[in-house]
């Protein structure tokens, strides 16, 4: 399925979208950025030199938010920053770590540098991959889980190696992927407020 | 483990699983050199010169000298005038700023403080790259405790210098760790590398005077300011460079990670004595000495110094100091295909050189590597490593260099992958 704001203001993303069905946090997107967090998002920018230099800060934060940058959160956070959603758009696109595609709500990024190609990271992707039914590249049915390849991560002491949703973990092996993915998968259901 | 002892510099209060408190800095005579250059308020210029005497090399790549940078500020240069540090290190096999950081916050900071004061900076970004989040963490917590204590913010120790430290995160692309795509980055705008001059020395961050640093640089400040630049200068075996180097090992040794040592300590000490040696049955092949954008360096210099000067000497470069070793059991044309593929993916494309070279030479390793390679790749392979020179910056040119001593040092391992019409390690080891 198609996300259906692809050619919002005249972009068309469609070659850069991961197909898939739109993650649980994406949903309701109609809903404007809140209020509080806007207040605490102008706080931070007018301490700024200029205020696009925390670009990269209140991305990520609509992404702690909402899970991944749509064209509204686009719109809204270029306001923030004074800069055109064009502007913001080199930058957003520009960044392995800000998702321009909905992604699921664990975003498996394994590292495929030299160190980890040589410890064994495509046996890594292949065994996450199978084990919660996603591709390289996609997100899980689920909606819980993204899989996407990242360089270098800084963990060449630790390879193979990989980071979720800003954790890293490293040395792995199937049994630990076992039990970090089991924890995250339990943690959601944990959580669910149904 | 019976290893050689060193004293440790940046490394002196490393502990297992925490970081260094500010009271256990200062405790380690962390701070002093504030108290006595700041507080006592010896000039600036006194500060540059004494950095400039010990020798201190930059610590990111380049090895450019800490002194001579800063003094490149004018005296008569405009305010305000910036510092950025350098800890986004997305140098494949380079891992020491995170180590560092996890170690001893307090004297990247106090490092950070005391260069700013030299060259009269009022403002300092540390640029961190997202996979280290929780570095970033623990750089804006202490960096509150030092702000507490009064080394940071307005009229430091009573003084008129006034100076704070913010922590910047990336949004985590290698090209950011280029000084000007640095700057760039910094200022939020699309991090593309600008070709100096100006430099950023003259006009760096909005059009201000600014120094960019590695954080590891930054760190070894304290302590030359507070030992002496002739304590400096004598920790290091050789003349080829100064001070300690935190080394970063990976691959096959049997204990990867980050050891401080002397600067222009043998790789075969570092290999063998610090980390466990090699893993039974792997023999040592190759490493790239100083990260990813460094040439593969044979057994032939298994015993060399590991510092600027003897590196040079033989065509190679210290880079990073990220080593990475191979053994014989892995194929070296895949792995420059990998470090190919990284650099690819990684150019910002701003320029054509890179942008379109780049994937163009990851294609033809990648047919060598999968049986379709030819014997006219090998010279067309040679020629765009020198094509690529006609790139923005050092990205492309860094990335033929593992290229060139594949050609030249395994040449021939590719002709067999040419005429065998497929990788010979593919079967053993499963690549």
């Amino acid at each position: 399925m198609r996300w259906e704001h692809d050619t919002f203001h005249g972009f068309e993303h469609s070659d850069s979208r991961i197909e898939g069905k739109p993650s649980m946090s994406a949903r309701g997107m109609e809903n404007m950025l809140p209020e509080d967090w806007k207040e605490k998002m102008k706080g931070m920018i007018a301490e700024a030199e200029s205020p696009r230099e925390k670009a990269i800060d209140v991305m990520l934060s609509i992404q702690d938010l909402r899970g991944w940058m749509t064209d509204e959160a686009m719109v809204e956070a270029s306001e923030l920053l004074g800069m055109t959603p064009l502007e913001l758009e080199e930058l957003a696109t520009f960044y392995d770590f800000i998702y321009r595609s909905p992604v699921g709500k664990y975003v498996i990024h394994v590292c495929d540098s030299a160190m980890c190609w040589l410890e064994g990271h495509q046996s890594v992707i292949d065994y996450i991959s199978a084990r919660v039914n996603v591709p390289m590249g996609g997100m899980s049915p689920d909606g819980l889980f993204s899989l996407l390849p990242v360089c270098c991560i800084g963990y060449c002491d630790r390879a193979p190696a990989m980071i979720i949703n800003r954790r890293v973990y490293g040395k792995l092996t199937p049994e630990k992927i076992d039990r970090i993915l089991d924890k995250l998968i339990h943690e959601n259901e944990f959580h669910q407020p149904e | 483990m019976n290893m050689p002892d060193y004293p440790k510099v940046l490394f002196k209060n490393r502990k297992p699983n925490r970081i260094a408190t500010l009271d256990e800095y200062r405790a380690s005579g962390g701070y002093e050199a504030t108290e006595r250059f700041i507080g006592g308020r010896v000039s600036p210029k006194e500060v540059t010169r004494l950095v400039d005497e010990s020798g201190l090399r930059g610590r990111g790549g380049a090895g450019f000298p800490a002194g001579k940078k800063w003094s490149a500020v004018a005296d008569d240069a405009a305010f305000p005038r910036y510092l950025a540090a350098n800890a986004d290190e997305m140098e494949p096999g380079t891992f020491k700023d995170r180590v560092l950081i996890h170690a001893d916050p307090h004297c990247i900071i106090e490092g950070m403080l005391l260069c700013g004061y030299a060259f009269s900076a009022s403002k300092a970004f540390l640029f961190i790259r997202p996979s280290y989040d929780s570095s970033a963490a623990i750089l804006e917590a202490e960096l509150e405790n030092a702000r507490k204590a009064g080394y940071l913010g307005k009229n430091i120790l009573g003084t008129d210098y006034s100076f704070d430290i913010i922590v910047h995160r990336s949004g985590g692309r290698y090209i950011c760790g280029e000084g000007s795509a640095l700057l760039n980055a910094i200022m939020g705008k699309r991090p593309n590398p600008t070709k100096p001059p100006p430099y950023p020395t003259e006009k760096g961050l909005w059009g201000r005077p600014t120094v960019v640093n590695n954080v590891e640089t930054l760190a070894n400040v304290p302590h030359i300011l507070r030992n002496g630049p002739e304590w400096f200068k004598g920790i290091a075996p050789s003349s080829g460079g100064e001070g300690t180097k935190i080394y970063c090992i990976s691959g096959k040794v049997n204990s990867p990670g980050a050891v401080e040592l002397p600067m222009g300590t043998r790789l075969s000490e570092i290999i063998e004595e610090h980390c466990g040696g090699m893993p039974a049955g792997s023999e040592f092949k190759a490493c790239l000495p100083g990260g990813a954008s460094t040439q593969f360096m044979t057994p032939e210099h298994y015993d060399i110094r590991m510092d600027f000067g003897s590196l040079k000497t033989v065509g190679h470069r210290l880079g990073t100091a990220a080593i990475m070793v191979f053994d014989q059991k892995t194929c070296l044309v895949a792995a420059t295909l990998n470090l190919m593929q990284f650099f690819a993916r990684e150019s910002c494309g701003w320029c054509t050189p890179c942008r379109e070279g780049l994937p163009y030479m990851r294609d033809l390793l990648w047919k060598i590597e999968h049986g379709e390679g030819r014997e006219e790749f090998i010279p067309l392979l040679k020629d765009m490593c020198k094509k690529v020179w006609n790139a923005y910056c050092a990205l492309a040119p860094g990335a033929a260099e593992p290229v060139i001593s594949l050609l030249t040092f395994f040449e021939d391992e590719v002709r067999e992958h040419i005429s065998r019409k497929g990788c010979p390690f593919h079967a053993q080891a499963g690549h």
